[in-house]
């Protein structure tokens, strides 16, 4: 069976779902500053680099990437709350994006196997 | 097999090897996280040779045409000279051609470098006092066909070491020291009917008028809208000269914008980020060009981005990283 990241439409569709989710994570109050003063180009391969992990698309990321990747944000007191806002506007993006439920709760479950590195635990 | 040289050693790549991979391998540091070419950790710019375009994929234009390349998806042709993404830039020496008063605060200096100069209009130089002391300024100019002549804008600053000499000391027919041309912000040809928003403070609009003239040039067919922004009418300048433009191309629209109390007739009232927005409700599709206070592009970036810009197709140099200087233009 084909990935969800092809399913999709590969890279063209993700840099699509990368404007539409970074847009609500920069809407989104719980989480918005921890988006503050970064690099806005940067910070959007960084996502799109995620959302092609989590989609099942091409991806080298280990959970010790994932740890370095967050460790100055869990020191700046990211916690499961932040985590949690996360998925739900990827899971808001991938509905906008036509993505059925199952499939969007299949994407859930691959986020929750990174939080421990995310988080640092 | 082709070869990678790197701060001025060389090394074989070997067969199927990313330079990534090689680089590594004989203990160059090179940062990398997902080896996918996405996350554009890993990318660097061949200084000499070509890449193949699939290194590029994924990136900026202005990053491609400037032959950046991620080194964790290049598997290399041809011998190529790499550098890491921030290098230091190289210095020419340069002959002050003129310096004319565009107003009461800023002036523009033509400068000659001593051997042609490829840039695009809207990268910027380093303009060097002496060489411990330089700053950034980008470049209004347009290259032509018979010469490589650059002009740039210079703000007087309080206390400006650099905008303070030249100001006060610099003349026509000095020599100075600049650098060759960085950064990203510029025009690249393709779309003609894209809408083009340009969005500066002050003298931020050096870039910005280069760019335009570049768009123009290439025959941009799309709107293309500049909102220039100061505290005064003082504070503007190239007035006529964009009323002009405005005048020449239809599909050029120039919009002074005043962000203090009077605000005379033909000014829009408000901040030069205000106006924009108030004129715009939905920027998808549109490419986006930003210069000038550090704020203001920061908080451009993110709000013309709200309204449907993709990031890709926003524009802005608000430093170069590893000088952690500030913004070239107004200093």
């Amino acid at each position: 069976m084909s990935s969800l990241y092809e399913q999709l439409g590969g890279e063209p569709a993700i840099n699509a779902a990368v404007d539409i989710f970074y847009r609500k994570v920069l809407k989104d109050d719980r989480i918005k500053h921890f988006f503050d003063d970064i690099d806005m180009a940067k910070q959007a391969a960084k996502q799109k680099a995620f959302l092609t992990m989590v989609l099942g698309g091409p991806n080298k990321y280990t959970g010790l990437d994932m740890r370095k990747g967050h460790a100055h944000l869990v020191a700046r007191g990211l916690n499961d709350s932040h985590f949690d806002a996360v998925v739900e506007n990827l899971g808001a993006t991938l509905k906008e994006l036509k993505v059925p439920a199952e499939k969007i709760a299949e994407v859930a479950a691959l986020c929750e196997t990174t939080r421990n590195d995310v988080l640092g635990r | 097999m082709p070869k990678i040289t790197f701060g001025g050693q060389t090394y074989e790549c070997g067969e199927n090897k990313t330079v990534l991979e090689c680089l590594t391998a004989q203990g160059v540091p090179v940062p990398s996280a997902c080896h996918a070419g996405i996350c554009q950790s890993c990318m660097m710019r061949a200084v000499k040779g070509r890449v193949p375009a699939a290194a590029q994929s994924g990136l900026k234009p202005t990053l491609a045409a400037r032959n950046y390349f991620l080194a964790c998806i290049c598997h290399p042709k041809e011998d190529i000279d790499v550098a890491y993404s921030d290098e230091v830039l190289q210095k020419y020496p340069a002959d002050v051609l003129s310096i004319t008063r565009l107003n009461s605060e800023i002036v523009c200096v033509q400068l000659r470098p001593s051997q042609p100069m490829e840039y695009k209009p809207g990268q910027f130089i380093r303009l060097y006092k002496d060489d411990k002391t330089s700053r950034f300024y980008s470049l209004a100019s347009v290259p032509d066909r018979d010469n490589c002549n650059v002009q740039i804008h210079v703000r007087k600053m309080p206390h400006g070491t650099v905008s303070g000499w030249v100001h006060d000391r610099l003349r026509a027919g000095d020599m100075v020291k600049i650098s060759e041309s960085a950064g990203e912000c510029f025009y690249v040809p393709g779309h003609p009917e894209q809408g083009l928003l340009l969005i500066g403070t002050g003298c931020g609009l050096a870039p910005l008028y280069g760019i335009i003239q570049d768009a123009l040039a290439h025959g941009h067919r799309g709107p293309i809208q500049l909102y220039h922004g100061s505290l005064n009418v003082g504070g503007l300048y190239l007035i006529e000269e964009l009323k002009a433009l405005a005048r020449a191309f239809p599909n050029f629209k120039y919009v002074p914008c005043i962000s203090g109390a009077e605000v005379p007739p033909g000014f829009a009232a408000g901040t030069v980020l205000e106006v924009a927005l108030a004129e715009h409700v939905d920027l998808s599709g549109w490419r986006i060009f930003l210069c000038g206070n550090p704020e203001m592009v920061s908080n451009a970036k993110r709000e013309t981005f709200l309204i449907g810009a993709s990031v890709s197709d926003i524009y802005a140099d608000p430093f170069l990283p590893t000088i952690g200087s500030a913004p070239p233009a107004c200093q």
